[in-house]
């Protein structure tokens, strides 16, 4: 079968803020090798671990971002490990690396000597503030990358401090525009360009996340803040998230065509249970004018309505939203949308043989569904090193001594 | 050599609206594709009817969010709906080598311009739709907007503290994750193209692309049966690890101390207070179990200072930190400043010059650009029909009176 870029080759140098860049190449079907320092990526030491057991080999970020990449170790830091990068160059289209700014030219691993090698090399970097300006030396982890992108001070309660989300995400914003850029670029190559050079900004992809309140400030002075589960829209603030009898759901009040069926169908169940109370009074929903409502109003409203939602599960709410053709989704737990019949019936979850765990995990699958190639099927991560012989012995053609001495040297 | 702008040559006719296909395509026009967003007045683009307004007047082209959405895209009105409509929809999607559109699952067969009847005007047509939940499935239909799918997608669920309700991440957060996928998947399948000469259709699901976002997760609960939920800043490997709070009103500033070297710098630049030596604190495992009362000894030393103080003293050490911004701060952010990340765009029509968001990356040799704002509804009608399509003026004129083009 032929995949999507099946005849290209990415080495991975990234740490984690890139793994998902290089996974996305390996899903679309390219040999994507991971290359990882002598003894491992330190970042396969955070947990959450298979079976909750610590262990470099049973990191499931590991396991959930690597999948479709063959892996190698090399310590890039020795002069012999530099001599087999610049080797391993000369056959690659893509290097992935997330490195401080300077990193890698000071190794002597930098774009312009990589590009004297293989000018058709596409090397993207990515890195918390991009390579140049006055951050681009300043570290960041999740949290800091989303305070500095825009997304956290809008989110959380007003009595608390900002909040991030509980999984981390900044990096995967970053490592996605990364692998998009490589596609643009890879695009201009085969139109008859060359290779260049990528600078990704974790910052600047995260401030993408929050480019509405951009422009609300720009064009109405509107400084946006955190409200909890309610937002400001128009001249009031309300709820995007409601609790209900066993959890919470996302639904936005509009007014207008924009909300009339949702709020009609609603207001409509309430009334079978005698519960639409003065929502009764509303005659035209189509013209209702969310615009005039007051915050006294809307407060009003609110507790009317989680009075009713009270009484019902997510699952009754989504029943009748789904009959009913309501702007309404309930909020799902990790554990419902593993059981979820829509992301079951359209074979989302893809379950992964882990032969050494004597297992196998179910992981999230296809980012799109393709009508002509399908993307890779998913193989489990890399072991630390599990390919250093199919790449040093047989592909660059170290004998077994050379990599028994490379391995002491801890080269590899 | 060809031309600097990356994408240049590539054609792709948009039927897309609101945020995931528009911001997908301004990747793409930004740089350099001839992207023609085709709308209706009939069935507006919600973001043409959304808040804020030049004035405060609410009209389809004086909204601030659309244009920076549809940089250097060109305009037409077209009908779908008119019985003339499809027909010239479908000499757009001859016209182009991609099809993009973002309509409820089963809107574009209705309207005879699903992926087989698209196919037949243009056999190796690359066509992808975006939707919230897919193409297929029993639920594939069900309406939505992205701040919905951001809590079908188990993001609502992990953002928050966990003695209180969610609170949801205020964005229709996937709807600016999904962009970047269908880039990618619109280019490969362009690759493919050029290698096989066949064009193929992609289904986008929204929330299935936001789920690799917590992958991690997920694999906890389908491995260990572990279900996670919200932590509020907590983190498994840094401490500490929140927002604290600095001098003025409502200022914080971000924090993460993740190994042992960084802790002491963190005591260091705090002056090593008296607490700092307590054996409370000694090792992570400590620190993590007195981590509230760590946080409320850290922010006594970090009222002391403004956030943009405290940043740079932490950061000048090689502590990661970073002002928690408020969309007012990110426009004089020195860094995008720096990078020039939010250009002036050449004047709108009605609306002036811009700022617009260039696609976050630098390309060397061919860097994206804005050359256009976003079009008013039809600006780019008679250039796009008749310089184009090639429609004469005659039938140009025709079909304007039929009412095919509002």
């Amino acid at each position: 079968m032929e995949f999507l870029l099946g005849s290209y080759r990415v080495l991975d140098l990234s740490e984690e803020t890139g793994w998902l860049c290089g996974k996305i190449f390996g899903d679309l079907g390219a040999d994507v090798i991971k290359i990882e320092p002598v003894g491992g990526d330190p970042a396969r030491n955070i947990g959450p671990f298979y079976r909750d057991v610590p262990d470099a080999e049973k990191s499931l970020r590991w396991f959930a971002y690597n999948t479709n990449k063959r892996g190698i170790t090399l310590n890039i830091e020795t002069e012999e490990g530099q001599g087999i990068l610049r080797r391993l160059v000369e056959t690659a289209d893509f290097i992935i690396e997330s490195f401080p700014p300077g990193y890698l030219d000071s190794l002597g691993l930098g774009y312009s000597r990589l590009n004297e090698i293989n000018p058709e090399l596409i090397m993207v970097s990515i890195t918390p503030f991009g390579q140049s300006g006055p951050y681009k030396n300043y570290k960041a982890t999740d949290i800091v990358a989303w305070a500095m992108g825009g997304m956290m001070y809008i989110s959380g309660d007003p009595d608390r401090p900002p909040v991030r989300v509980s999984v981390e995400q900044a990096c995967f914003h970053a490592a996605s525009q990364a692998a998009a850029a490589a596609m643009i670029a890879l695009h201009w190559k085969e139109s008859g360009g060359e290779g260049q050079y990528i600078d990704v900004s974790v910052q600047e992809c995260v401030n993408i996340v929050n480019f509405p309140e951009m422009y609300f400030w720009d064009a109405a002075g509107y400084l946006a803040h955190r409200s909890g589960a309610r937002r400001h829209h128009a001249n009031i603030t309300q709820r995007d998230v409601w609790p209900c009898k066993d959890g919470h759901f996302g639904w936005r009040l509009f007014g207008g065509r924009l909300g009339a069926k949702t709020n009609a169908a609603l207001v409509e169940w309430m009334d079978e249970e005698g519960m639409a109370g003065f929502l009764k009074e509303v005659k035209d929903w189509q013209t209702f004018d969310l615009g005039k409502m007051t915050q006294e109003e809307a407060d009003k409203w609110e507790e009317h309505l989680i009075k009713f939602f009270l009484q019902h599960t997510k699952s009754e709410i989504f029943n009748r939203a789904i009959a009913k053709e309501m702007h309404i989704s309930p909020g799902f737990t990790p554990k419902e949308l593993l059981e979820y019949e829509q992301l079951v019936e359209r074979g989302f979850w893809t379950q992964v043989e882990y032969p050494e765990l004597n297992s196998a995990i179910v992981h999230p699958g296809d980012f799109c569904k393709f009508s002509e190639t399908p993307l890779q099927r998913l193989t489990r991560a890399p072991l630390i090193g599990e390919h250093n012989e199919e790449i040093y012995e047989k592909e660059l053609g170290f004998s077994k001594d050379e990599t028994i001495l490379m391995r002491e040297r801890s080269v590899i | 050599m060809p031309s600097k702008l990356p994408l240049e040559g590539i054609k792709v006719a948009d039927f897309s609206t609101q945020v995931v296909g528009p911001l997908t395509t301004k990747y793409l026009a930004d740089c350099g594709a001839e992207v023609i967003k085709v709308e209706s007045m009939y069935a507006l683009d919600l973001i043409r009817v959304t808040i804020p307004f030049k004035d405060g007047i609410v009209h389809p082209d004086r909204s601030y969010g659309f244009p920076r959405l549809h940089t250097d895209k060109y305009g037409v009105s077209l009908d779908l709906k008119h019985p003339k409509g499809p027909e010239i929809a479908k000499r757009l999607a001859a016209w182009a080598d991609v099809v993009i559109e973002s309509f409820t699952p089963g809107v574009m067969k209705r309207r005879g311009l699903d992926y087989e009847e698209i196919k037949k005007v243009k056999p190796d047509i690359i066509m992808l739709s975006t939707s919230n939940q897919g193409q297929t499935g029993r639920y594939g239909t069900h309406p939505g907007w992205g701040f919905q799918t951001l809590a079908l997608a188990g993001f609502t669920h992990f953002t928050g503290w966990a003695d209180r309700e969610p609170v949801g991440i205020p964005s229709a957060y996937t709807d600016y994750l999904a962009p970047q996928f269908a880039v990618i998947a619109i280019l490969a399948a362009i690759n493919y193209k050029r290698r096989t000469g066949k064009g193929q259709y992609i289904d986008l699901s929204q929330l299935e692309v936001g789920l690799l976002f917590l992958a991690t997760a997920l694999l906890d609960y389908s491995s260990n049966s572990i279900e996670q939920t919200r932590c509020g800043n907590l983190s498994s490997y840094a401490v500490p690890h929140n927002a604290y709070c600095c001098k003025g009103e409502d200022r914080w500033c971000a924090i993460a101390v993740t190994n042992k070297n960084e802790w002491k710098t963190f005591c260091q630049i705090l002056g090593e207070p008296e607490w700092s030596k307590d054996d409370k604190f000694s090792t992570p495992l400590n620190r993590k179990r007195n981590e509230a009362e760590l946080d409320r000894l850290v922010e006594g030393c970090t009222l002391n200072f403004t956030a943009e103080e405290v940043m740079v003293l932490m950061q000048s050490k090689g502590v990661a930190a970073g002002v928690v911004k408020s969309n007012k701060d990110m426009w004089t952010d020195p860094q995008l400043r720096h990078r020039d990340h939010w250009p002036l765009a050449p004047p709108h029509p009605v609306l002036g010059s811009l700022r617009c968001p260039l696609p976050p990356y630098k390309l060397s040799k061919t860097p994206a650009g804005i050359r256009m704002p976003g079009p008013c509804l039809g600006q780019h009608n008679e250039y796009i029909y008749s310089d184009v399509l090639g429609f004469s003026n005659e039938e140009f004129v025709k079909l304007l009176n039929e009412g095919v083009f509002k």
